[in-house]
This record gives structure tokens, sequence and C-alpha cells, in this order.
């Protein structure tokens, strides 16, 4: 299944932070990590997942540094911020609005047999 | 997988990172930072059994297209497309020398464009005096010449060219002088209005390197000039603020800086600023620039030195003065009120140059200057300091003013040691650099 470009765009912040939350990580693990809960549903375009990164930055959800694990290369390592967890908890308030009135609409138009649940709640 | 293989991967993951390099919007860091996702990805691949090259190549593919990650890293950081500063760093070796000794070139000959405008006063020809249609017609001799000396190396045009730029000019040298034109003629002020405009067709030929037939090029000329006048223009604003800025700070010493400012600063200033709008223009024809970072470039370091050398030594020797005019038993009045906000706002401005210095070294490293600039300041700041708190002492009626004389005359010593720590410790700490 092709999930659209609009919803992976509009899924991807609260997946980020949602996945910071659970501790500090680098872009290319959240990225496996994406890929997981999904079951391999979400897919992004590697590249782009930085510049929301640094966006999140920006914005002061995340704050990043260059750490070198023990027997490892020098990584850019981001961590969510209290800011984050704010926005993440607003985020989801919005999401479970959104999922609700969808729930609505699926359980009023019979014709339409609710197939699975949707992407984003895959791996919730 | 094979040594060989080993070897290709690195050699693609750095063309692949050359390529990043060129984008302007994406910075180094961002650079290492996808790179360190590429190497995560393949690692994966070839693990899974894949040949490097083929890891390499999907890792590549799954990064997405560069153009739409540039145009990503470009909406997120905007600010990068504009704030690429005076000097932006050039790809290749030859061209990056070239671009280091840019700078020498330019100052070289803004300098002798400075001194060219002296150089008929040693002759007795006064320039704010009888004189002044002397200068009315000769004054784009001065600068123009410079400029196009600065274009010819440059562009690194060819003899012919350059000769004929030399007889243009002399051509236009003779034509302003040779003609007995009377002070008051109305072809005197045409000559005056008009040379600069030939003259500055001429530096169009040194800018087009030679090539003056070539309709791009004088395209390129006449941006050029467009550019060249807007810069101009806020030179010219900038150093006259920091003009009327430092005729401010001796008037307040009770010397009059008019006289320099008339037959030195101006005439000098306004000759260099000729080459050094032209400089600014080239170094940065290429990139959409806003004014502000450009000018803060060129005056930081004049307004840097203009408050470090001027401002608070002359506080202090403000504060030394009136302490060694006044009556030690006086009672503390207005004017001691004044002298104490005097002091506490140079403190102020103290703190914000010794910030400024230590946000350089730690960003640059020690320097000679840097250090030297930094002790000075410490020493300041801690005299002031010290200073601030026994006036404010005196002036609420705890203190006696000798404590604050005493302070004064003590810390003399400071100053001594620290002249002498420079002069002797400071060559032979920094390698004699």
């Amino acid at each position: 299944m092709h999930i659209t470009k609009d919803l992976v765009a509009a899924s991807a912040t609260p997946l980020v932070l949602g996945i910071l939350a659970e501790g500090e990580s680098y872009g290319y693990a959240i990225l496996k990590q994406v890929n997981e809960l999904s079951g391999g549903q979400l897919e992004w375009t590697d590249g782009l997942l930085y510049p929301l990164l640094h966006r999140l930055e920006r914005l002061g959800h995340v704050e990043s540094a260059w750490e070198t694990p023990p027997g490892s290369r020098r990584r850019k390592y981001y961590r969510i911020t209290a800011q984050g967890r704010t926005e993440l908890a607003e985020q989801r308030r919005q999401w479970a609005a959104v999922v609700d009135a969808l729930r609505g609409v699926w359980s009023s138009t019979q014709s339409i047999k609710p197939i699975t649940t949707p992407a984003w709640e895959a791996g919730r | 997988m094979t040594a060989a293989s080993d070897n290709d991967l690195e050699g693609q993951i750095a063309e692949w990172r050359a390529y990043m390099h060129r984008r302007r919007e994406l910075h180094h860091t961002d650079a290492e930072e996808l790179e360190d996702h590429i190497r995560s990805r393949i690692t994966e691949l070839t693990e899974a059994g894949l040949r490097a090259d083929e890891a390499f190549l999907i890792a590549v593919k799954r990064m997405g297209s560069l153009d739409e990650l540039s145009r990503e890293f470009a909406r997120e950081h905007s600010e990068r497309l504009w704030k690429q500063l005076v000097l932006p760093g050039e790809p290749d070796a030859s061209a990056a020398a070239r671009s280091r000794r840019e700078l020498p070139v330019m100052v070289l000959c803004a300098a002798i464009a400075a001194l060219a405008i002296k150089v008929p006063g040693w002759f007795g020809l006064d320039i704010s005096g009888d004189d002044d249609d002397f200068y009315a017609r000769n004054v784009s001799l001065f600068a123009l010449p410079a400029l196009a000396a600065y274009f010819a190396w440059q562009r690194r045009v060819g003899l012919r060219v350059i000769g004929v730029l030399a007889l243009l000019f002399l051509l236009g040298a003779v034509a302003a002088n040779a003609y007995p034109l009377a002070g008051d003629s109305q072809t005197l002020v045409l000559t005056a209005i008009h040379l600069p405009l030939a003259l500055w067709l001429v530096v169009g030929v040194a800018y087009v390197g030679g090539d003056w037939r070539s309709d791009r090029r004088r395209m390129d000329f006449i941006r050029f000039t467009g550019e060249w006048l807007i810069y101009f223009t806020l030179l010219g604003l900038g150093g006259g603020v920091l003009t009327a800025f430092t005729a401010g700070t001796f008037d307040a010493i009770g010397l009059n800086a008019e006289g320099f400012i008339e037959s030195w600063l101006l005439p000098c200033g306004a000759m260099a600023a000729v080459i050094v709008s032209a400089w600014l223009v080239e170094a940065k024809q290429s990139v959409i620039e806003n004014m502000a970072p450009v000018l803060t470039r060129v005056f930081t370091p004049l307004f840097a030195a203009t408050l470090l050398a001027f401002l608070l030594v002359i506080v202090l020797g403000l504060l030394l003065y009136a302490i060694s005019a006044r009556e030690l038993t006086a009672r503390p009045g207005l004017f001691d009120r004044l002298q104490l906000a005097l002091v506490v706002s140079a403190l102020i401005i103290d703190v914000m140059v010794l910030l400024a210095i230590t946000g350089r070294i730690t960003e640059w490293g020690f320097s000679p200057n840097k250090t030297a600039a930094l002790g000075e300041n410490v020493i300041l700041l801690t005299n002031l300091a010290w200073s601030a708190w026994l006036f404010l002492g005196f002036v609420r009626g705890r203190m006696p003013f000798a404590r604050l004389e005493h302070w004064q005359t003590r810390y003399m010593i400071v100053y001594a040691v620290w002249a002498w720590t420079v002069v002797l410790a400071f060559p032979p700490v920094f390698d004699f650099a």
C-alpha cells in the first residue's frame, strides 16, 4: 500500500518526537524505527528526515549534540526537550480527534469496509 | 568485503561528499550527518549480502535526489543563502590562493588611491584653499587608475590592454590640466563632471579584461556600476557616522580633529572607498546578499578599533585628569555623579568589548593582537570597576576621595608591568608572529 506524501509529511513530526521521547537517537536509527513501527508501510525519503530534525531543533522541540560512542563514528544525536514533550502531547490530542472523526465516518458509511487500522496507529 | 572494494567504496563516498560540499545550502556538518547516514545504510545492506558498490547505489538513491534535499535544507535554513559573508570558500586550490591574495592587493590599491590624493598637497596645492579647482578637475585621476590597476591584476589582462589603459589615463590627465581653464569657467565645470565619466568607462575596459566588444561583458560592467554606486553610498554613510563619532570623542577632550578630518580622513577615505566598494561588488557578485552583514563586516573592525583605542583610554584620561585637578576635601557634587555615570558606561562598553574578544579567541584561538587587546581590556576593566566602586562610595559620602586617587596612582605599576610584558614576552611567546 502506498501512503500519500501529505499523510507522510503530516505524521512525521509526531513520529519523530514520539521516538525521541523514548530516548536520544540519531537519524539513521530514527528512520529504522519508523520503518519497524509502520511495518514497512511508511516510506520516507531518507534525506528528508534531516531537514525535519533541523526544523524541530530550531523550534526548540529537540536538541542535538555530536557524540562519538565507543567503537563507532562521530554522530549527531538528537534528544527531546520539555517543550518537545508538550508539543508531542498536543499533537497526540489532535491526532486522536482526527482518528475519532475518521472512525465515525467509517462506521456511518457502511459501504466502505474498514480495511486496516490507519498506518500512523500501526505501531502505537 | 575485500580491501579493493573497500577502497572503491571510500572513493565513491569521497566523491559523493565533494558533490554535497558544492551545495551552498548544505553546511559541512549537514554533509557529515548525511554521510553517517549513508555509511549506516551501506553497512546494513552489505551485511544483508549486497556488494559494496550495489549498497552504495541503493543508499544514495534512498537518500533522495540532491536537488530535492537541497531545496528542503534551503527552506529550513533560508538564512544560509544570503548570509554568505565577504569571502566565500573557493572550490579549487589555485583560485583559492588567488582569492587570498585578492584582499592584500585590494588594500594596496586602496592605499595607493588614498595616498594619491595627498601627493599634490606636497607640491603646495591646498585642497581646501585656493586650488580647489585643481582638485575639481583631477579628482577622478586619483582613485580610478588604482581601480583600473586592481581590475587589470584581477583579470590578468595583457600588456597591450595595460598600455591602452595607461594611455587613456594619461590623455585624461593632459586634457584636464594642459588646457588653460579659468577657475570660474564653464568648461572647467564640464571637465570636472565629464572626466570622471570618461575615466570610469576606461575602468570598464579593465573590468571586462580588455574584452570590450562583448555585449555580455558590457552588461556586466553596467550591473557592476549600479552595485558599486550602492556600496559606495553605504560606505559613505557608515563612514560619516564613524567620523562624527570620532570627532565627537575628540571634541570631548578638547582636541579639534576637524583639520585632520578635512585634510586626511575625508579625501583619503573617499578615494579608498572607491576601491573597497569595487572589491565588495566583486566578492559578492554571485550571491544574493543583504547589505547589513557586509557592512557589519567592514565597519565592525573600524568601530572596535575606535572604541578600544579612543573611548576607553579617553574615559580613563578624563577620570585621571578630573582626579588630579580636584580639591581633595571638596564635597561630592553633580559633576562627580556625572563622572560616575561616565565610568559606569565605559565599564559596560568594556565588558562588551571583552565578550567580543573572548568570543573571537575561543573561535579562532590566540593571536598576539587579540591577546594584547584582551590583556589591556582586562586591565582597564579592573581599574574602571574598582574606580566605579570607590566613586560610588565617595558620592554617597562613605569614602574619602583620596582612596580613589590612591587607587589610580598605585595602579600605574600595572600598566608598566603589562607594557613591558607585551614588549619583552609577547614576541618570543608568539614565535615572533
